[in-house]
């Protein structure tokens, strides 16, 4: 044994030079045993039950490449080419369900199986082992993290994207009459949110011109104080414009929001739901909306 | 930089073209004062879309030319204050309370024009 450890001590020394060495003979011991350890690979995939949602020839397909690609990442030591071939990859199975645990599952299994392959190669050479698996930990480790955060990152940024898009969808500015808008908002206003609408809304006003805006809030739950100073904010933001701004629907908590930070109810103009806050706002335009009697006479 | 003061029929239109120091505001405040009951005004347009900022001094400024008017016996809208510049406004509580604002010089004119026709006509008006 203290032979041993001294035997690693000297080797110590020209490791550094030898490392390189190290990885190209066992990445050439890699590719010889590629089939047979793809193959055992995609077997221990199949038997934990990973990846379920990729029939078995998909999951061949991409061992075949991920293993391609770890072993060139082995040998050549830069990631690039990996993180690359990671976020592709990451792009077409996120869609499909793939977690997160399973990718890092299979990468690690990818790595121990290499390391299995090393140990039944080497194990009448511990010294030697001992070098090899010197090299060879880092750089799988390196290539598990690579993989594991270029899936996490691409998932990010799926969701990130398609935030965005909810976000685009969650604010509409309609028309319904000349000088007259309509913002309908749905479900919870979040800080990010309060700040488009706000910007949405003034730049309505102007480039719609219009006059009045009814705000109808009926689909909204409930909003926190902060959200609440910001929509009144909004509202005096509109009249420096030279708009008036109507909130309607407003829910009974979101009234008592309203009414514990003190809002000024001289400045904010609400009516009780979407069909008054329109009377009132044709009301403010001169409009005179006048039932005639044909229409009311006519069958349905 | 000094402020165009233009005589538009019974009205005094004041365009701001670039950023004022306090010293431009206060002078645009004394002309405006002086020159409406000069020229018999009814109403002041000030136009500050070229603004990109408009601070608590200026605020200030604005409100006080729109209640020194009135008490000239005339009336004061601002008109083209940006979205931007009117959300940041708000942020730091410059509400231009009691002073009218308008989108831009199209709209001042009109609501000019409607004060000028009086309450008892503006009933009888639907559109």
């Amino acid at each position: 044994m203290s032979k041993t450890t001294r035997d690693l001590a000297t080797a110590a020394e020209p490791r550094v030079e030898s490392t390189a060495s190290l990885l190209r003979e066992l990445v050439a011991h890699l590719r010889q045993q590629r089939a047979q350890l793809r193959e055992e690979w995609a077997r221990l995939i199949t038997e934990a039950k990973l990846l379920t949602a990729m029939t078995k020839e998909e999951i061949f397909a991409e061992a075949t490449s991920v293993y391609d690609n770890y072993v060139e990442a082995l040998e050549t030591g830069t990631y690039e080419a990996l993180q690359a071939y990671a976020r592709n990859l990451s792009e077409r199975i996120i869609p499909r369900g793939v977690e997160t645990h399973e990718v890092v599952g299979i990468v690690l299994l990818l790595r121990d199986v290499l390391a299995r392959s090393l140990f039944a190669k080497y194990h009448e050479d511990f010294n030697k082992l001992n070098r090899i698996l010197d090299a060879y930990e880092p750089a799988a480790n390196r290539i598990a993290i690579t993989v594991a955060v270029g899936f996490v990152q691409e998932r990010e940024r799926i969701i990130r994207e398609q935030q965005e898009a909810i976000r685009e969808l969650s604010t509409p500015v309609l028309q319904v009459r000349e000088r007259l808008l309509i913002l309908p908002i749905i479900g919870v206003i979040d800080p990010q949110r309060a700040r488009q609408l706000t910007e949405q809304l003034l730049r309505g006003i102007r480039t719609n011109r219009a006059k009045v805006v009814v705000l109808d809030i009926t689909g909204v739950p409930y909003i926190d104080s902060p959200v609440a100073n910001h929509l009144v904010q909004t509202v005096e933001a509109a009249r420096l414009l030279g708009a008036t701004v109507i909130v309607t629907g407003l829910s009974p908590e979101i009234a008592q929001t309203l009414v514990n930070i003190g809002v000024d109810l001289g400045k904010m103009n609400t009516v009780g739901d979407l069909q008054g806050g329109i009377e009132e706002a044709e009301r403010l335009l001169g409009y005179k909306v006048v039932l005639t009697r044909e229409s009311a006479t006519e069958p349905a | 930089m000094q402020v165009p003061i233009l005589k538009q029929g019974a009205y005094l239109i004041a365009t701001v073209q670039s950023a004022l120091t306090d010293e431009d505001l206060k002078q645009l405040r004394d002309t405006l004062v002086e020159r409406v009951s000069v020229v018999r005004a009814r109403g002041v347009i000030v136009d500050v879309t070229a603004l990109d900022v408009i601070d608590s001094f200026a605020t200030r400024t604005l409100r006080d030319v729109a209640h020194m008017i009135r008490l000239r016996g005339a009336e004061t809208v601002i008109v083209g204050i940006q979205p931007e510049v009117a959300f940041s406004m708000v942020k730091l509580g410059l509400t231009l309370e009691g002073v009218a604002t308008s989108l831009d010089l199209e709209e001042g004119l009109a609501y000019l024009d409607r004060k000028g026709k009086g309450p008892g006509h503006e009933v009888r008006t639907h559109r």
